[in-house]
């Protein structure tokens, strides 16, 4: 019994970790997108394709100079990709309203798609995690924990922390803040506007290629990364309330444990009805549902959470604004 | 107002109707019947697209829902009538699938349409993202990997009509094609047509009035399911297989791409994108690997310069075309053209043969003629004459911007502007 108890106790505390370092990645992700969307009313669809980018970047550079230099100058290519896309992309379509902002960057998604096709095949590529990190940090019971995962977390916690403290510490933060709501009145101060427009999208696309080559070794670099990871970041921006920095950390390490937990869990309704002794017969009409294990439910869990989220409390957990 | 069927209103649906049934003695290949049937499906799902987007402001990245569900239902049902279980004509299932897609419209609806702008098109693309997982999940409807496959043979022979022959089913097609077209025209004549583009342009002021914004894009969003489902039967009877890509992102994009790329602005718009995208993708794809991306370039390109779409092209003209100062413009034009085609020649070849990932001695087609993509003279060639195709076709906008200022004032003289 003990030895159940501990085993249990393992899984916990590992799928845990994990749930943590994938929703650090996440919050990496969405805190760039809805940064983005507070600042402009625009919501970047192609922010996972620089996420993507960031990935791909880094296993390129990596090659040649090693993750370390990597680590750095990925995201900052990935960045001066973004202020470009803001610069001669947005600008130019923002004349013409939002709907034509969005379809901008949901045609630019296609494209970087395209272009990954184009220059690096369409099979996954092999970036690995560099050798340095490659050790097991500790063990858990029986459970090796890699030591980069930990190394994940520690960027993650390292970045979270910097941008609080650049976003409310430093002048750079309150103009970006006074930007946000009162655009006009910082104009009028003497502030470039539409430059702080450019450089807070450079850096939320830099914060995407920063979770890219921090998770593209940890998943896989591939052409799909972008259309897999996407969907899920805006998920977790609807939900913890558009525009919101605190609302999208809460939201990540929700949705990130929720999905962590349930892929892990094997359990079906079939397996609880046993369990009160109800058997239900491979014939009946609704075996195949019952049967449907928690881990199957996964794919669907966020976006179930989300529309719950809409009917209940349709700014999500801490938005402000309606629209 | 000319109501839906004044006399010149039946007069060219009536010339619509005739160029349908010419259509297959003008392509009677397989190839091009079995494109015109897909043409047909797509101009239904983009109208109805263009209800949301165009009509009412509801940019959706979630449309191939209410189409795959349309579909799959229309699926089981033409099974069933194949097993004697149930008895319904194969050319009315189009109003099963169209009920489909209505009643998800109207559920679903009621939870994406609280919210309009940028939140609707997230909530819609998360609703599309929870379908489609969901379709691998409950394979007993959806059929799981391999889909749901049908008959449309299923029920018998009636009035001599099978639809075994390709011929049989692009009419069919055709036919509620037409009468998708004139049901969603009639829906912008309405009075709830009118206010969707009151809503769409000023929720605040429609609210004012006496409407309710949510509840009219509710009512929009279940119309136009009725339509994607319509059109989703149709793709059913014409494959006679469902998957559940049907459904899929790939799909909800796809269509957005098409009403786009035809224009959103004006009613005849998505028809044009529907029928210019589904050529370009059965063209276009067999004969380059690298189609998605000029795809998705050319949708950006109509984005950046001409948001309004193709159709937008033939607004901007027709003042032009009124005052007959056509011939004004046309030298500039096609100055613009050809220069804008051999920048477009020189494009084209770059990227195909960055595509060919070649090594010295390789082979690749290029526009009919077979090049070494190893060689340093090809790559010179190509990408020389893409920028000077760029600089080529800048020096002729110049041309084609002053072509406008010089008919300008006439035009605005001769007061159709």
């Amino acid at each position: 019994m003990r030895a159940f108890w501990g085993s249990q106790l393992e899984f916990f505390l590992v799928t845990l970790l994990n749930s943590l370092s994938y929703g650090l990645l996440l919050f990496m992700l969405s805190s760039g997108l809805t940064l983005i969307f507070s600042m402009m009313g625009v919501l970047n669809f192609a922010h996972a394709s620089f996420y993507m980018l960031g990935a791909y970047f880094a296993y390129q550079t990596g090659a040649y100079i090693g993750f370390w230099p990597a680590l750095f100058i990925a995201p900052i290519l990935v960045g001066i990709l973004g202020a470009v896309t803001e610069r001669y992309g947005l600008r130019t379509v923002h004349k013409f309203g939002h709907v034509a902002e969005l379809l901008f960057t949901f045609g630019l998604a296609y494209v970087i798609e395209e272009v990954v096709h184009l220059v690096w095949g369409r099979a996954p590529v092999d970036y690995r995690v560099p050798e340095s990190l490659d050790f097991t940090l500790f063990t858990l019971f029986t459970t090796q924990y890699p030591a980069y995962r930990a190394f994940m977390m520690l960027i993650s916690v390292g970045m979270l922390i910097s941008l609080f403290l650049l976003l409310t510490r430093t002048r750079v933060g309150m103009v970006v803040q006074a930007s946000l709501t009162h655009p006009d009145m910082v104009e009028a101060l003497g502030h470039n506007v539409p430059r702080v427009f450019m450089m807070v999208f450079a850096g939320g696309c830099a914060l995407a290629g920063l979770a890219g080559v921090l998770g593209g070794n940890m998943f896989i670099t591939e052409p799909g990364m972008a259309f897999a990871v996407g969907s899920i970041v805006f998920v977790v921006v609807v939900f913890g309330g558009m525009g919101s920095l605190a609302g999208a950390f809460v939201a990540s390490l929700i949705i990130g444990t929720l999905q962590t937990f349930s892929v892990a869990l094997d359990f079906s309704m079939l397996g609880v009805l046993g369990a009160i002794g109800i058997s239900v017969s491979e014939d009946s009409n609704w075996y195949g549902l019952w049967s449907i294990t928690i881990s199957q439910t996964a794919p669907v869990l966020p976006y179930l959470l989300m529309v719950l989220m809409l009917i209940v409390r349709p700014r999500g957990l801490m938005g402000t604004r309606e629209s | 107002m000319t109501p839906v069927f004044h006399k010149t209103r039946l007069i060219f649906w009536s010339v619509v109707a005739i160029f349908f049934v010419m259509l297959p003695f003008g392509f009677s290949g397989g190839f091009a019947l079995s494109m015109l049937s897909q043409m047909g499906i797509a101009i239904i799902f983009a109208l109805s697209y263009n209800m949301l987007l165009g009509q009412t402001g509801l940019l959706s990245f979630g449309h191939a829902v209410y189409f795959g569900l349309g579909a799959f239902m229309t699926a089981h049902v033409i099974n069933w009538v194949g097993e004697d279980r149930i008895w319904w004509p194969i050319t009315f299932m189009p109003l099963v699938g169209g009920l489909t897609g209505m009643l998800f419209g109207l559920v679903l609806g009621f939870v994406t349409t609280r919210r309009a702008g940028t939140p609707f098109a997230m909530i819609s693309l998360g609703i599309a993202e929870m379908v489609a997982a969901s379709a691998l999940m409950f394979t007993t409807f959806f059929g799981g990997e391999g889909g749901i496959a049908t008959d449309r043979t299923a029920g018998g022979t009636m009035f001599g009509i099978s639809y075994g022959p390709q011929i049989q089913v692009f009419y069919l097609i055709a036919g509620w094609c037409l009468v998708g077209m004139i049901g969603m025209f009639a829906v912008t004549q309405t009075p709830l047509g009118r206010m969707a583009n009151a809503v769409r342009d000023n929720p605040e002021r429609a609210k004012f009035v006496g409407y309710n914004p949510t509840r009219v894009r509710w009512l929009m969003m279940t119309l136009a399911g009725f339509f994607a489902g319509m059109a989703g039967a149709l793709a059913t009877i014409n494959y006679e297989i469902v998957t559940a890509e049907t459904l899929g992102l790939v799909a909800s994009g796809n269509v957005v791409l098409m009403a786009f790329i035809g224009g959103i602005g004006h009613f005849w718009g998505p028809i044009v994108g529907a029928v210019f995208v589904t050529w370009l993708q059965s063209a276009l794809s067999t004969y380059t690997q690298a189609w998605l991306l000029y795809f998705g370039l050319l949708f950006l390109i109509i984005i950046l310069f001409s948001p309004g779409g193709m159709a937008n092209l033939v607004t901007l003209h027709k003042p032009a075309w009124h005052a007959r100062l056509m011939k004004r413009l046309l030298p500039s034009y096609a100055l613009a053209a050809a220069t804008g085609a051999l920048m477009l020649t020189g494009f084209v070849a770059v990227i195909e043969l960055l595509y060919s990932h070649g090594g010295s001695g390789d082979m690749v087609s290029l526009f009919g003629l077979r090049v070494d993509a190893g060689s340093a003279v090809t790559w010179v060639a190509a990408v020389g004459l893409f920028v000077v195709g760029i600089v080529l076709f800048r020096w002729a906008l110049k041309y084609v911007r002053r072509a406008w200022e010089e008919i300008t004032p006439q035009l605005q003289s001769s007061g159709v502007v």
